[in-house]
C-alpha cells in the first residue's frame, strides 16, 4: 500500500526494455547503425512522452528522474534578482532547490495550503511582485505540484496557469505524482515546464522526463555532450527511456479504461474501513485527490511504530518522510496543512497500486485495527 | 543495534539460534545539530556511537543476518529525558550520567514499549550484564536478579541499576557471560565485518567529549542565556581564595582549571548551587565516609528495610567499596563506607552490590 513511493515494472515494460540490455546496446548518439537502432528506440519513447504531455517531440527532455527535473527548472531558470513563488507542500527536491537559490539572491515565497491541502491561486497572485521597471529582464517562476505525494490532493494548476500567463511568469509543474493518475495537457494548463518520473508509473527507477516549452530560457543542469538538443548532457539511458516510454503508453491507456474509477472505489472502501477505527481522521479529504491515496491520522500512537507493526504483518505503508538515517521525520506537508508535529508523526499514507485487489483491501482492514489497538494499549503516545 | 560490535554480535547470536529477531536502531540525536559550534567537531570520529556511519553499519549487519531492520526516531524523547536533564544537572553544580537516564527512559522503557507494540516479547542488547530469574527470592515470590558479567572490565551494570522487574523479565543480555575478546571472535565467526571496530568511549551526543562546549552551544541554540553562576572559590576553612566563572565548569575531584596558584595540588571538594561557592582543598580532604542517595531502585530485594552490608560503586570507574547501607527516610539511603572514598559526587549514581548481584542503586545528592 505504498504505490506513491514507487511501483513495480509491468511485464510489458520489462519486455520492451529487454532487447536494449544486450542486443540493441548501442550509444544512441553514435552515427553507425548500432547507434541508430538505439536512437530509434529513444525517439519512439519520445513520441509517447509527447502524447502524454500533449507537446512537440522537441519539447521532451529525458533525464534521471523527478528530482533532476525539479532542480533543473529552478536552478536552470532563475538568477539573482529573479523571483520564485512556490508552495510549502512541494517535494523536497523543489524545497531544497528553492532554499539554495534564495541564498543566491532569488526572492523566494512559499505559499501555504489551506487546511484541506489545496493551494489558493489567489495567494499565488498576491505573491507576484509587479515588474515596475521598464525593460525589466527579471524572471518570475511559479512552481506548483500537480498532485501531492502525501495526501493525493490535486492542485488547481489550470487557474495558476492563467495567473502565470497574465503576469508573464514562467510556470513549472512537478507532476511526478500526478502523471499516470490524471490526464495532463501542458497546453491546456499553460505551463512552461513539467517534471515526471518513470518509477511512479510502473517504469524503471533512475529515469524521467521534462516538458520544456520551446523558447523557455533554461540553462541545462548537466553539461557536456549535446544530448537532448543540448538541454541535458549524458549518454542516454536507452533501456530506461524505452521502459518509460512503454510505461507511459500503458498509463495513458489506464486513464481511459476504467482503472482509475476502480481504484477510487477500492481506496474509498479502504478509507471508510480505516476511519471506522476509533480516533482516526483523514487528511485532505475535502479537496480533489488522486484515486489511489488516503492519508489517515491515528490518535494516541506513534506512526512509526504502526508502520513497523504493519510491515511485520505484510502491509507496506509510509508515514512522514525518511530522514538520512532511515528514521521518520514528520510530514512537512501535513504540518503545513495545520497538523501539529505530534499528529503529523501519527499519520500514515496508504496508496494503492493500480493492480490492487479487493482481497488486498480486505487484508489491510483485517490487520490495521488490531495493530492500532495493541499499540495504543502498550505504547500510548 | 548501535552499529557497534557488541549489539551486532548479540543480534547475530540470537538470529542464528533460530529466534525470530527484528533489529532496531534508536535515532536519538542529530549529530549535525551543533557540529562546528563553539569548538564542537564537525566530522564524526571513531570512538563515538551513533553517527550516520554507525546506523549504516547496523543496517548492514541486519542485512547480513537476514533480519528485518528499522530505525526508530526518538529524538524528542531523548532530548527531553536525557539531554535537557544533563544540561540542567551541570548548571545546578552536579555531575550527571546521561547513560543511566538513557537506559531508564529510552532503551529499556520506550524501546521495550515499541518492541512489544510491534509484536515482540522481549528486547536484547549488547550490554555486558547477566539477568536471571530466581524463584526462591523474596520469600518464594521470586525476583529477577541482575549480576555483574564475566568481563568485569566491561561491566555495565552500573548504568543498569534502574531496571525494573518488568524490564528485566523482558530483556536478554546475550553477552553477559562472555569476555570482550570472545565477543570479537564470535563476531568474526558470524562474518561480521565490524568485528574489529573500536569501542565507543564518549557520550554519544557530545562529539569531541568536551561537555562545556556542548553546554554553551546547546544553550545558545535554545536561545537561553547561560545562567550567571560565577562565584567564590573558597578553601575548606571558608577563606575566600579566588573567583570562578561558573559552577558548571567544575566537578568534584577536579584538579585542573581551578585558576588558583597553590604550593600543593588543589581539588574541588564541593559545589554549592545556591551560593555558587566552589570549595577546594587537598587530596586528603576529598575523601568522605558517607553518601546519601535517593530516587532508589531495588533489584535483588524488594526494598531496604534494615541495614545491609554491601559494596558500593560511586562512579563507573570505581572499585566497589565495602559499606553499610541503611534506610534514611522515604526513598533515601545512607551508605557509610568502611574506608573513606574519594570524590563522592552529587549527580552520579551509587550502585550497591552483594557479591555479583546488583542490590539496587540511586542518585547521589
Amino acid at each position: 500500500m505504498d504505490a506513491n513511493a514507487t511501483t513495480p515494472l509491468l511485464p510489458e515494460v520489462v519486455e520492451a526494455m529487454r532487447p536494449y540490455w544486450m542486443e540493441v546496446f548501442g550509444n544512441a548518439s553514435s552515427i553507425h547503425r548500432q547507434g541508430q537502432e538505439a536512437r530509434k528506440a529513444v525517439d519512439h519513447a519520445r513520441e509517447a512522452l509527447a502524447r502524454l504531455f500533449n507537446c512537440r517531440e522537441a519539447e521532451v527532455v529525458f533525464n534521471s528522474g523527478g528530482t533532476e527535473g525539479d532542480n533543473t527548472a529552478i536552478f536552470g531558470l532563475l538568477r539573482a534578482g529573479d523571483q520564485l513563488i512556490t508552495t510549502s507542500i512541494e517535494h523536497s527536491a523543489v524545497l531544497r532547490a528553492a532554499e539554495r537559490v534564495a541564498e543566491r539572491g532569488v526572492e523566494v515565497t512559499f505559499v501555504g495550503p489551506r487546511p484541506d491541502g489545496l493551494i489558493d491561486p489567489a495567494e499565488i497572485r498576491r505573491a507576484l511582485q509587479p515588474n515596475t521597471r521598464v525593460g525589466d529582464s527579471r524572471r518570475t517562476l511559479i512552481s506548483v505540484m500537480l498532485a501531492n505525494n502525501e495526501t493525493g490532493v490535486l492542485q488547481p494548476v489550470e487557474e495558476i496557469g492563467k495567473i502565470a500567463a497574465d503576469a508573464k511568469a514562467f510556470f513549472h509543474i512537478d507532476a511526478v505524482q500526478g502523471a499516470g493518475k490524471v490526464a495532463i495537457d501542458v497546453r491546456r494548463i499553460g505551463c512552461h515546464l513539467m517534471s515526471i518520473s518513470a518509477h511512479k508509473l510502473h517504469g524503471p527507477k533512475g529515469v524521467g522526463a521534462m516538458y520544456v516549452r520551446r523558447g523557455t530560457p533554461i540553462d541545462p543542469l548537466l553539461v557536456g555532450g549535446s544530448h537532448e538538443r543540448r538541454q541535458r548532457a549524458g549518454t542516454e539511458n536507452v533501456s530506461g527511456i524505452v521502459g518509460m516510454g512503454r510505461a507511459v503508453e500503458l498509463a495513458m491507456e489506464s486513464l481511459e479504461d476504467g482503472t482509475i474509477e476502480r481504484l477510487a472505489k477500492l481506496r474509498d472502501r479502504l478509507e471508510a474501513g480505516l476511519l471506522s477505527v476509533e480516533g482516526t481522521k483523514a487528511n485532505g479529504v475535502g479537496a480533489p485527490r488522486t484515486a489511489n491515496t488516503t492519508n489517515i491520522t491515528f490518535d494516541q500512537l506513534e506512526g512509526e511504530a504502526l508502520v513497523i507493526a504493519l510491515d511485520l504483518k505484510g502491509v507496506a505503508v509510509s508515514g512522514g518522510s525518511a530522514c538520512h538515517s532511515g528514521a521518520t521525520e514528520p510530514s512537512h506537508v501535513l504540518m503545513a496543512m495545520g497538523l501539529d508535529r505530534h499528529a503529523a508523526l501519527a499519520s500514515l499514507r496508504f496508496s494503492l497500486l493500480k493492480t490492487a485487489t479487493e482481497a488486498d483491501v480486505d487484508y489491510v482492514l483485517s490487520v490495521v485495527p488490531q495493530a492500532v489497538e495493541r499499540l495504543r494499549a502498550l505504547a500510548p503516545a | 543495534m548501535s552499529g557497534g560490535v557488541d549489539s551486532s554480535t548479540a543480534a547475530a547470536m540470537l538470529a542464528r539460534s533460530g529466534q525470530s529477531v527484528v533489529g532496531l536502531t534508536l535515532q536519538l540525536w542529530d549529530q549535525t545539530r551543533l557540529a562546528g559550534k563553539h569548538g564542537i567537531p564537525d566530522a564524526p570520529k571513531a570512538g563515538r556511537c551513533c553517527s550516520i556511519d554507525d546506523v549504516y553499519d547496523a543496517r548492514r549487519v541486519a542485512e547480513h543476518l537476514g533480519i528485518p531492520y528499522y530505525v526508530v526516531n526518538q529524538e524528542e524523547r531523548f532530548e527531553r529525558d536525557v539531554v535537557r536533564p544533563f544540561v540542567d544537572e551541570y548548571l545546578a553544580g552536579r555531575t550527571p550520567i546521561p547513560c543511566s537516564l538513557c537506559n531508564n527512559h529510552l532503551k529499556f522503557d520506550q524501546l521495550l514499549k515499541t518492541a512489544r507494540s510491534i509484536g515482540a516479547d522481549r528486547i536484547a542488547t549488547g550490554h555486558y550484564a547477566v539477568n536471571e530469574y530466581d524463584p526462591t527470592r523474596d520469600g518464594g515470590r521470586g525476583r529477577w536478579i541482575l549480576k555483574r558479567p564475566a568481563d568485569l572490565a566491561k561491566d555495565q551494570t552500573y548504568f543498569l541499576f534502574g531496571l525494573t522487574q518488568e524490564q528485566l523479565s523482558r530483556t536478554l543480555f546475550p553477552l553477559g557471560r562472555m569476555t570482550k575478546p570472545e565477543v570479537r571472535t564470535v563476531a568474526r565467526e558470524h562474518g561480521l565485518r565490524l568485528a574489529e571496530k573500536p569501542d565507543s568511549q564518549e557520550i554519544c551526543f557530545i562529539p569531541g567529549g568536551d561537555y562545556k562546549q556542548f553546554l554553551t552551544a546547546y544553550l545558545e541554540e535554545q536561545g537561553e542565556a547561560m545562567p550567571e553562576t560565577a562565584g567564590e572559590l573558597v578553601a575548606s576553612s571558608g577563606e575566600v581564595i579566588g573567583r570562578h566563572e561558573g559552577i558548571s565548569n567544575f566537578t568534584v575531584g577536579q584538579r585542573k582549571g581551578l585558576g588558583v596558584a597553590s604550593p600543593s595540588p588543589l581539588y574541588v571538594l564541593n559545589i554549592d548551587p545556591a551560593s555558587h561557592r566552589v570549595t577546594v582543598g587537598a587530596d586528603a580532604e576529598l575523601a568522605t565516609k558517607t553518601l546519601h542517595a535517593r530516587r532508589l531502585n531495588w533489584i535483588s530485594i524488594p526494598a531496604l528495610t534494615a541495614p545491609m552490608r554491601v559494596r558500593a560503586k560511586i562512579r563507573h570507574r570505581h572499585e566497589p567499596a565495602w559499606a553499610t547501607l541503611e534506610p534514611a527516610g522515604a526513598d533515601e539511603v545512607l551508605a557509610t563506607f568502611d574506608e573513606p572514598q574519594r570524590a563522592v559526587t552529587p549527580g552520579q549514581s551509587a550502585v550497591f552490590y552483594d557479591g555479583d548481584e546488583v542490590v539496587g542503586g540511586g542518585w547521589i545528592f
